[in-house]
């Protein structure tokens, strides 16, 4: 028996961790891979919500995360693919073109 | 000590019955790179192994003693652990996806330990979700192995796989879907017991191939077959869709760099990925365990089936046997001939025993035709080119794949309106 | 403790770990393998919460799936390793502390026991999978059409992207 709040305590660590990997790395691609650490540990809260609760709209709920997360993945690396061929350079410092 | 054993009975048999599936599936590998190189080299008019024992039988032996003893060469500028996990992710995921293939339906007739011991490791009720899984993250291992090489040709090998194993899958998993609409379900074993209720009883039309069953409407699922089985093929990298080890392009592709025994990983991963393809396609299509014949007294008689391909077949290998000019030939294939013999009387002997084998002889008799269909293709068909591959999967496969799904579906549905 | 208890910590300590090696690993394919790690252990945890199918399609789509597709990217483009680049002074002073503010905040606010959510994530969900898929054709079937117009609408984007201008 695990209690819920056990998993909803990971949840959160891998939240906070996918968001200081979002803040520190310097590669478009982890930092792309840091959101979808994000995203997986909301879809743990997800769960195990729906299953402490007995219902199964969370987890249908999930389904729906991970289709954007595919979707998402599909159009943000066609971009990272794009941002490599005209700066030669998956360095986030380097696509600034917008800074003053 | 008793009662020990029989605390821990369902570990214990677990176990041991995945220890013994490992020894028959890695012999079986072992026979199976044998038998290919046997049948490959008639397809082309050439003798094949012939040297190391009475018809290149030990030649398996050789080759492993031989991937032993080799220098294992960690080649300059690798990326260490990537390089050594591939390999062991390749083999250890292919076997993997064996623990949930169900051999047999009924328990051993007797119990071991006070526990029944079903032929299968696990039976969950998402076999084939898990297949499929283990099928998408089989991947890695190629992917991994071509990237942490630090060659190019590994490179190119691994981003083809790559690209080919995932525009693969699609096709791989909608072709299944048909299935999977008629079974209700994500079991293996009942994905099997669905189609034993077959028109007239005759076995071999409930298949899921023909799908002819009680239930009247029916539509064979004979195009997700074949769309099943091209890229089961694509999906264990094997020819006509062997372009991540093309070797008259890219060397050897992703395992270009691995040698002695991380190669011989590789090597056993694909064997038992064909076995495990070979299984699956048994199972979805082919009515798994289940005899072609019907089940009436007056086809009792095809439960002798085993016994009379077993009685001829061992009194032709003594007698080829007793043929050969060697000592160890003149030993050791009269022995093999006269245990295939021994079987196949006693299986006549006992009615008991015959009847409880059937299921296991049909399934393994199914397996070992797929097996060959898997050879064969690879000494007739000539290997497609890139962009030929990508067209097939995603210009064909697919849309046919989805075409049949939809028209599955109308008949599912026009069947519960009757 | 009780095995169930055990693999939880196993596969959450697991989970952690990898998470911490995605931000401390160098190189791409490193961090990529340390979030395989991450989604092969969450989906044991599903597994562990008996919610079967969502484990399944976790590691179909994210492991099978969306992590090849990084992978893929990351050895095509031959990305090497990370280049270190000075952080902004913000993020250097207040980051590391930013964050771990984050994680005590969101770990206290779902620690603190909260009345109306059961303690025991261990509700069996009779026939889960059929309950989701009617629940996915019925009730939820405007957002599931929508998202097969969201895949459409991103396949068409990636081809667009990552197509060759044609001179």
């Amino acid at each position: 028996m695990v209690p819920t709040q056990y998993y909803l305590v990971l949840s959160a660590i891998l939240f906070g961790l996918g968001a200081v990997a979002f803040v520190f790395k310097r590669n478009i691609i982890t930092i792309f891979m840091s959101i979808e650490l994000m995203l997986n540990a909301v879809n743990l809260a997800f769960v195990a919500f729906s299953q402490a609760f007995g219902k199964v709209e969370g987890q249908v709920f999930v389904l729906f995360v991970i289709v954007v997360a595919a979707a998402e993945a599909a159009v943000g690396l066609g971009i990272i693919i794009l941002i490599q061929r005209n700066r030669q350079s998956l360095n986030i410092e380097k696509v600034n073109l917008l800074k003053l | 000590m008793i009662a020990f054993l029989q605390q821990y009975a369902f570990w214990i048999i677990t176990i041991v019955k995945i220890a013994l599936l490992l020894f028959i599936v890695l012999t079986v590998n072992a026979y199976l790179t044998w038998f290919e190189r046997k049948a490959v080299a008639h397809i082309q008019s050439r003798w094949g192994p012939h040297r190391v024992g009475p018809h290149g039988l030990l030649q398996p032996a050789a080759d492993g003693l031989k991937f032993l003893f080799k220098e294992d060469v960690t080649p300059a500028g690798v990326d260490r652990f990537v390089y050594y996990l591939a390999p062991f992710l390749s083999l250890m995921l292919s076997l993997t996806a064996l623990a949930v293939i169900p051999f047999a339906p009924n328990p051993l007739p007797f119990k071991i330990l006070g526990e029944h011991v079903y032929l299968w490791i696990t039976n969950p009720d998402i076999g084939l979700l898990i297949l499929f899984a283990i099928t998408a993250l089989s991947v890695y291992g190629i992917a991994l192995a071509g990237w942490a090489s630090n060659s190019k040709y590994s490179l190119m090998g691994g981003l083809r796989s790559s690209a080919q194993m995932i525009s693969y899958e699609l096709a791989l998993t909608m072709s299944v879907v048909g299935v999977l609409l008629m079974a209700n379900t994500f079991s293996l074993q009942s994905i099997i017991e669905q189609q034993a209720n077959a028109k007239w009883g005759v076995g071999f039309l409930g298949w899921n191939i023909i799908a002819w069953t009680h239930q009247g409407l029916f539509f064979p699922q004979i195009i997700g077959f074949i769309c099943f089985f091209t890229s089961a093929i694509a999906e264990t990298n094997r020819a006509p869709f062997d372009l991540p080890e093309a070797e008259s392009e890219l060397v050897a592709g992703f395992h270009t760099e691995y040698s002695s025994f991380k190669f011989a990983m590789f090597f056993i991963a694909e064997y038992t990925a064909m076995i495990t393809v070979s299984c699956l396609a048994t199972i979805l299509f082919f009515g798994g365990w289940l005899s072609p014949f019907a089940s009436t007294p007056f086809w009792h008689f095809t439960y002798y089936i085993p016994s009379i391909t077993l009685i001829p077949f061992g009194l032709w290998v003594i007698y080829d046997g007793l043929k050969y000019e060697t000592i160890f030939g003149k030993l050791i294939l009269p022995a093999i001939g006269f245990a295939m013999f021994a079987i196949g009387g006693a299986l006549i002997a006992l009615p008991a025993v015959n009847d409880y084998i059937q299921p296991i002889f049909w399934f393994t008799a199914k397996i070992f035709v797929f097996l060959f269909f898997y050879v064969w293709a690879r000494g007739t068909l000539p290997r497609l080119r890139y962009d030929q591959l990508m067209n097939v999967g995603w210009k064909l496969l697919l849309p046919v794949s989805i075409a049949n799904v939809i028209v599955t579906a109308g008949v599912v549905i026009a069947r519960s309106y009757r | 403790m009780s095995p169930v208890l055990l693999i939880f910590f196993v596969l959450a300590g697991l989970a952690v770990l990898g998470a911490l090696s995605l931000v401390l690993q160098k190189h791409p394919i490193h961090s990529a393998l340390s979030l395989i790690v991450v989604m092969v252990c969450l989906a044991g945890l599903y597994l562990l919460m008996g919610a079967e199918f969502v484990a399944a399609v976790q590691i179909i789509v994210y492991g099978g799936a969306i992590m090849v597709l990084f992978i893929f990217v990351i050895m095509l483009l031959n990305a090497g390793a990370e280049e270190r680049t000075d952080f902004s002074k913000l993020a250097k002073i207040a980051g590391l502390p930013l964050a771990l503010a984050l994680t005590a905040s969101i770990a206290a606010a779902v620690v603190k026991p909260d009345p109306g959510v059961p303690a025991v994530t261990q509700v069996v969900i009779p026939n889960a999978t059929e309950k989701i898929s009617s629940m996915l054709f019925n009730e939820f079937v405007y957002p599931f059409e929508l998202t097969s117009f969201l895949i459409l609408v991103a396949i068409l984007g990636a081809l667009v992207l990552a197509q060759r201008e044609k001179k």
